[in-house]
């Protein structure tokens, strides 16, 4: 997967994600908001596996963390993904 | 610092320099049920000469008066919550006085002090002993600023350290919402009301010098309803205001419509009825606030339904409590705190609603407290673990951020405590393998009632037996961790620096429960 564009799926609502995706050489993770130190490992095997599975090469990824689920990152992450190969800037 | 290990596996230090000597916790009741006496704290005889008023001009004046001076014990009040202008106005006098290395001593801290941070930083204040810390101030002390450890204790522990003069208060400054010229206090009336004056009451009786400051000076003798005595207060100072009306006396809490709340409220509500406890005669404390005040919802509604009159409510009271006494479905209220402007009404119209001090409601070290014939209370909790021990003073990244209030007494003294949590928040279980800070021990937590399941204690068989009966929803507490733990990830535990201690956590008897370390820089 090569992403072409920069993209982003989530909201900045309590217990949701704001996560953006923009084109890069490597895997890089900014990780912010309340649970970002006590979810630092969880939330970068969540990264590297969803990385992993959409064979992506490299991406610059933001994830604003606003207390959502594991799942609900995955699933926001993997939205943005897909929107920033298929080239639609946002929602 | 000398160490020990305590009964809960807890590290915990046997002296603290320039605090004292302490004795590491070993169960709820070890200090209990013991024979004869102890000597408590002498009483301060005053010799002023006869006189009509005790008004002074200002702050200064009454500090110069009270012959503070540096090094010593300095008390507050925290009724006023987040209106309260005093502490600020008197750390203001204080530091303009040139004063150095005070212990302060309140009874709690309100949310607002940011304040407080930038005395200790300024050297005004080097000891600080309260129920709770939060904001700038709990950083402060979680970056391991403060050079002496923070004395944390319970309202009852705190009554109980005060009278066998564990802490021995210099100087007491109350904000008085309504104060004669002689110094009768009460706190039920005038433009700053804030309805009880608890643990006022405890620090006016035990201080040495006793400073009532003032935004309502009324005709002597101030009545119907004198919290404090005027033989109690040395000199009076009125301001213009005590502080922001609005915030200290704020509107009636309102039941939640957050449904994860109002399902752990209902089947809080359902363990209580299952477990046979709501019978005519109960006598119940409850929170002010989310799923532990939504709990008086559905138990107002049984008891009216059942023509079920209670003995007393408890507390921390809210205008819901002061409405359950109203429509008689309890015979009285004792209030050490109140909480709402409907409260401050009650107190003043309805003498069934009875004001109590400190000592009366919680300290398990005086003939008899009211916490020890509760029938339920239901406290809420930052974090448990599956042990049944509650933490509400630290957050998930180890920073203080709470207060131990009425927690380990409430708990210690009811026939049932349920602890309410949601099971997760903000993306973060509630339920750890150890929570960071212990400030209830599991042995006086009954049940841990969550929206995904009810935990009860494996020690009260007989209340499994009867929830089970009952049909309720009833989960091992390490499998729902495990279930929890499913949607969220497991957390990282905080990480501190273990050489430096920021706080000790008292038990309500004065031993030991806990240590919170400074966090890891």
């Amino acid at each position: 997967m090569i992403l072409l564009n920069t993209a982003s799926a989530g909201t900045l609502e309590s217990s949701d994600c704001l996560v953006t995706v923009s084109p890069a050489e490597k895997l890089k993770l900014e990780y912010k908001g309340a649970n970002s130190e006590v979810f630092a490992e969880r939330t970068m095997q969540l990264v590297e596996s969803v990385s992993k599975k959409c064979c992506l090469s490299g991406a610059e990824i933001s994830i604003q963390d606003q207390g959502a689920l594991e799942i609900t990152i995955k699933a926001r992450l993997e939205t943005a993904l897909i929107r920033a190969v298929k080239g639609v800037a946002k929602e | 610092m000398d160490m020990t290990l305590n009964s809960l596996g807890r590290k915990v230090p046997l002296e603290l320099p320039g605090v004292g000597s302490f004795a590491p916790y070993m169960s709820p009741f070890s200090m209990l049920g013991q024979p004869g006496t102890i000597q408590g704290t002498q009483m301060h005889m005053r010799r002023p000469a006869p006189a009509r008023s005790k008004v002074v001009e200002n702050i200064e004046k009454a500090v110069e008066l009270s012959g503070l001076k540096d090094g010593m014990t300095i008390s507050f009040h925290h009724h006023l919550r987040n209106g309260d202008a005093v502490i600020p106005m008197v750390l203001d006098v204080l530091q303009k006085m040139g004063f150095k290395g005070l212990t302060l001593a309140p009874s709690s801290i309100p949310d607002v002090h940011d304040c407080i941070a930038d005395y200790i930083r300024s050297g005004l204040i080097n000891r600080l002993y309260t129920s709770g810390v939060r904001g700038e101030l709990g950083k402060l002390l979680s970056r391991g600023e403060l050079n002496i450890p923070v004395v944390i204790r319970s309202h009852g522990g705190r009554a109980r350290a005060i009278e066998e003069g564990s802490i021995s208060i210099d100087v007491a400054f109350l904000a008085a919402p309504a104060c004669d010229p002689l110094g009768n206090i009460t706190g039920s009336i005038g433009p700053s009301a804030c309805g009880s004056l608890g643990y006022a009451m405890t620090d006016a009786r035990h201080a040495r010098h006793v400073v009532a400051i003032t935004d309502n000076l009324v005709k002597y003798p101030l009545n119907p309803r004198i919290s404090i005595p005027q033989y109690l207060v040395d000199s009076i100072v009125c301001v213009d205001s005590l502080g922001d009306p609005k915030k200290i006396a704020t509107g009636a809490a309102r039941i939640t419509r957050n449904p994860v709340d109002l399902k752990i409220a209902r089947d809080s509500f359902r363990l209580m009825k299952s477990s046979g406890i709501v019978e005519p005669g109960f006598s119940f404390q409850m929170g002010v606030g989310g799923a532990s005040l939504a709990v008086a919802k559905y138990l107002e509604d049984y008891m009216k339904e059942k023509g079920i009159r209670g003995s007393f409510g408890l507390g921390g009271v809210g205008g819901y409590m002061a409405g359950m006494l109203e429509e008689g479905l309890f015979d009285a209220v004792f209030d050490v705190q109140s909480f709402d402007s409907a409260v401050t009404k009650s107190m003043q119209e309805d003498p069934r609603h009875i004001e109590i001090d400190a000592s009366w409601y919680a300290n398990p070290f005086n003939a008899g407290c009211i916490v020890h014939n509760l029938d339920c209370v239901i406290l809420a909790a930052l974090e448990v673990d599956t042990d049944f021990n509650v933490n509400v003073l630290t957050g998930n990244d180890g920073v203080l951020r709470g207060a131990s209030g009425g927690h380990q007494d409430t708990a210690a003294g009811a026939k049932l405590s349920i602890v309410v949590a949601p099971s997760f928040r903000g993306g973060v279980p509630s339920i750890k393998e150890r929570v960071t800070t212990v400030t209830t021990p599991g042995e006086t937590v009954d049940a841990i009632v969550t929206e995904r399941g009810i935990c009860i204690n494996p020690r009260r068989e007989d209340l499994l037996g009867s929830a089970l009966k009952s049909g309720l929803s009833i989960v091992d507490i390490t499998a729902l961790k495990k279930e929890v733990e499913k949607l969220t990830g497991i957390p990282r535990p905080a990480e501190f620096n273990y050489d430096k201690v920021a706080a000790v956590v008292e038990y309500r008897d004065g031993t030991l429960i806990d240590t919170v370390y400074a966090r890891k820089s």
